[in-house]
């Protein structure tokens, strides 16, 4: 790391308040392929922490661990301080496919997460039609999935999370199946929503300037097996107008700071 | 009307199968998988396998002993008269006459049926004028035209012959058809921006593209011959493995009778195995990598 | 295809064969098509006959039967087949085996055991429906996109939860392909079963026709046979089309 780059991105901070806690967790496929070795990482409560690395270095097995989608071979994930065995209601999950119900309406795909929680039709179709609006998909509560583009999609995907009022939100990869237009506006709408909703993200992305823009802080996995090579936080100021993020010089060194130390994994 | 209906089958059965899928059902996901031997062997296939077949024979021993019905012996009285008929020569015989309508009739099926389904895939003016034919012929229970052959063709080999030629083709000739239709467009772009002739693209791109397709539309057609020669031993005149099923059962020699019915089933299902492993073999090298 | 212009449907060529055989039949080239005019005439006039209604009412019943045998015992098999990796190695080489050999073959087996009559046909019509119903069900239930299932789980759904909301639904294209398959499949076995049976329904028609050389009659009997058939096969095709996109996120 270049001593000019220091000026414009810090090590961490120490997290006082964390929301997800994970302690020396490793995971191992099948007995023999190691995805991820002796993580230790804390994700700040009310922040968006991006885990960025080359691929195959286990950024979304990592995410799915804390998401209690996959366990862990060792060690262990604390949300709020408690021991994550699987999943459960305080965290909510955006998936890079969107995974949609092909044959349920948009309602009923956004309302699917409070059915799974018992909450009666009349009131969960309430909450849903709430966070569709808020998403600006109001009127296409009876559309189908596939009537919708894929940023439409994505859009559904989000507002089912958001429906579950879960303190946590895990977003694999939640913008790279739609085109580069659409992924702009998104990162746009994901710093309004992180200013607004002061809940927890944690966000898996492969590219290295939508982790530098919507992130607080940017866990750097090493290729495989995926160890923590770096923790940084980008000194941007996010207040203000977001095209000026982009035309920040701490965002462009941060960018070529991260470049340069990815590139070293690449044959 | 549904043109393609017919590919998809073959297409269903040929190819959404050998697709591998990575995925094994929802707890999976959650539970951690250790290696362990004893289980690793338990799940082994071929344990499995072999267990599985264990269990039909032992309930089929099991259940001619009881017995639950006269009409119904034992796998080893089965297997010893499977031994007696192999051994005096009488089923090699059986299967010598039967293979002979069969292997004709899936020779014209093949040679004509290809033809025609190329024909159609390439020309939409012949595909106008048979297709409908042929859709129908796929869903028609076309084995209700075997009195009419009989009446036509007599008792023959001919008639035989034929039954076994309406049974195969529909299929052969509707995956011939889908295989050539739905060559991708952008391969024959490439072959026509190449300059070539449509001979050419023809000889050296569609048909290469639409092989795979056609061979598994043989192997289909082939399934659907058997079901044709076995019939027409049945219903038209008793010969071959069909005399031997009808004769036996006359005269109350279950044994013989259920000996002569494993003995073609085995034969086809290892018939359209080797197909299916040729089929393998040729066309799908990502497919033999993977098992 | 296109003539001067005009686009003329697929069904056009059926006229013209149509007219082909009518041609034929007036020429009395042979004796076995008689003009096609006259087998329509014929097919009206059969139709609502004693005869033909009632080897219809003994067909349809046991059709439905052996189909309703074949999904209810099937599509539970493949659903089972699809989600257990040992239930999959156990029973998908019989599936397999079963799929294509010549079931033809059996059809003497059940005859002696359970006699001639309707429940050899039923059994018959099971055993050549239930096998693509397995395989297609079990396939439906393994392509499901596993991220759908990890999304049920992330919200807490549970086993039963997941299979009601999720394997159902996203594997119905498959099931429908499966039992429309069985269903052209099972066509042919229950008229298979009944001419080797050749005392009940439609078999026993045949026979009668083809023993008097009533060849109007025979006809008759096999393109009503045929229309039904296919407009049968049809209907499931309509069916599935419209469920098609609940696969719509496969990759």
């Amino acid at each position: 790391m270049t001593a000019l780059a220091h000026q414009f991105f810090t090590e961490p901070s120490p997290v006082t308040d964390c929301a997800v806690s994970v302690r020396n967790v490793g995971k191992v496929y099948a007995g023999v392929v190691t995805a991820l070795e002796n993580i230790n990482v804390d994700f700040p409560r009310g922040q968006l922490t991006s885990l960025l690395g080359p691929s195959g270095c286990g950024k979304t097995t990592l995410l799915k661990i804390i998401a209690g989608l996959l366990p862990a071979t060792s060690g262990e994930v604390l949300v709020n301080d408690l021991p994550v065995a699987g999943p459960g209601p305080e965290r909510a999950f955006v998936f890079q496919d969107f995974a949609l119900m092909p044959w349920a309406n948009v309602l009923r795909n956004v309302a699917f997460g409070l059915e799974m929680r018992g909450i009666a039709k009349s009131e969960r179709e309430e909450i849903a039609r709430s966070h569709i609006a808020q998403v600006g998909l109001a009127g296409f509560e009876a559309r189908y999935p596939h009537e919708l583009s894929g940023g439409m999609r994505q859009r559904v995907g989000l507002a089912r999370a958001l429906a579950v009022n879960a303190d946590v939100l895990l977003m694999d990869e939640p913008f790279s199946a739609v085109d580069e237009q659409i992924r702009r506006k998104f990162q746009e709408d994901l710093l309004t929503l992180i200013a607004r909703e002061k809940r927890t993200f944690i966000f898996v992305t492969h590219s290295i300037e939508e982790a530098v823009y919507v992130s607080d802080r940017i866990v750097l996995l090493s290729a495989r097996p995926g160890r923590i090579a770096q923790i940084i936080e980008p000194a941007i100021e996010r207040g203000g107008d977001p095209d000026a993020i982009r035309r920040h010089p701490a965002y462009l060194d941060t960018v070529d700071a991260i470049w340069q130390s990815l590139k070293t994994y690449l044959e | 009307m549904a043109e393609h209906r017919a590919g998809i089958e073959a297409a269903h059965q040929g190819y959404r199968f050998s697709r591998v899928f990575p995925f094994q059902g929802s707890g999976k996901a959650l539970r951690e998988k250790r290696p362990n031997a004893l289980a690793s062997f338990a799940t082994h296939h071929f344990t499995l396998n072999f267990l599985s077949a264990a269990a039909l024979c032992g309930a089929w021993e099991w259940a001619g002993l009881v017995p639950i019905s006269p009409a119904f012996p034992t796998f080893g009285e089965t297997m010893g008269a499977l031994w007696s008929i192999s051994a005096d020569g009488s089923l090699a015989g059986a299967f010598a006459v039967t293979l002979q309508p069969l292997a004709l009739g899936l020779v014209v099926s093949m040679v004509l049926g290809v033809g025609i389904g190329v024909a159609m895939g390439l020309s939409t003016k012949t595909e106008w004028l048979a297709s409908p034919i042929f859709i129908v012929a796929q869903s028609a229970p076309l084995a209700a035209l075997i009195p009419l052959i009989v009446f036509a063709y007599g008792i023959g080999l001919t008639s035989k012959t034929i039954v076994v030629c309406i049974m195969a083709m529909p299929v052969i000739v509707l995956n011939s058809f889908a295989a050539v239709r739905h060559t991708p467009k952008s391969l024959i772009e490439m072959g026509e921006s190449f300059l070539a002739t449509r001979r050419k693209v023809i000889i050296r791109i569609i048909l290469p593209a639409a092989s795979p397709v056609i061979f598994a539309g043989l192997r289909l057609g082939c399934a659907s011959g058997f079901i044709g020669a076995v019939l027409a031993e049945l219903l038209i005149t008793p010969t071959g493995v069909g005399d031997l099923i009808t004769y036996s059962r006359s005269i109350a020699d279950y044994p013989t009778m259920y000996a002569a019915i494993l003995s073609i089933m085995a034969f086809s299902v290892l018939f359209i195995e080797v197909l299916s492993r040729v089929e393998v073999m040729i066309f799908r090298p990502e497919k033999r990598a993977v098992s | 295809m296109i003539v001067f212009g005009h686009r003329i449907p697929m069904t056009g060529s059926l006229l013209l064969w149509a007219l082909l055989w009518e041609i034929v039949g007036q020429l009395k080239l042979t004796i076995l098509l008689p003009p096609l005019s006259r087998v329509v005439l014929r097919a009206f006039e059969i139709v609502p006959t004693e005869t033909f209604l009632s080897a219809f009412a003994v067909t349809a019943s046991a059709f439905v039967a052996g189909n309703l045998i074949a999904i209810l015992v099937g599509v539970p098999l493949g659903i089972l087949m699809g989600s257990s990796v040992v239930a999959d190695r156990i029973f998908l080489p019989w599936v397999n085996l079963f799929l294509s050999a010549p079931l033809t073959a059996l059809v003497p087996v059940i005859m002696v055991l359970f006699g001639l009559g309707q429940t050899t046909i039923i059994l018959t019509v099971v055993l050549f429906a239930i096998w693509i119903i397995v395989l297609d069900t079990r396939a439906g239930v393994r392509s499901i996109s596993p991220s759908l299932i990890e999304m049920a789980a992330s919200f807490g759904a549970g086993r039963w939860q997941t299979f009601r909301k999720i394997y159902v639904w996203a594997a119905l294209p498959e099931i429908l392909a499966g039992i429309r398959l069985g269903v052209i499949r099972s066509v042919k076995g229950v008229i298979i079963g009944q001419l080797l049976v050749s005392i009940v329904g439609f078999g026993a028609l045949f026979k009668l026709y083809g023993s008097r050389f009533l060849m109007e009659h025979f006809w008759a009997v096999l393109i009503v046979l045929f229309a039904l058939a296919f407009a049968l096969a049809e209907a499931f095709a309509w069916l599935e089309r419209r469920v098609e996109f609940y696969a719509a996120t496969r990759g």
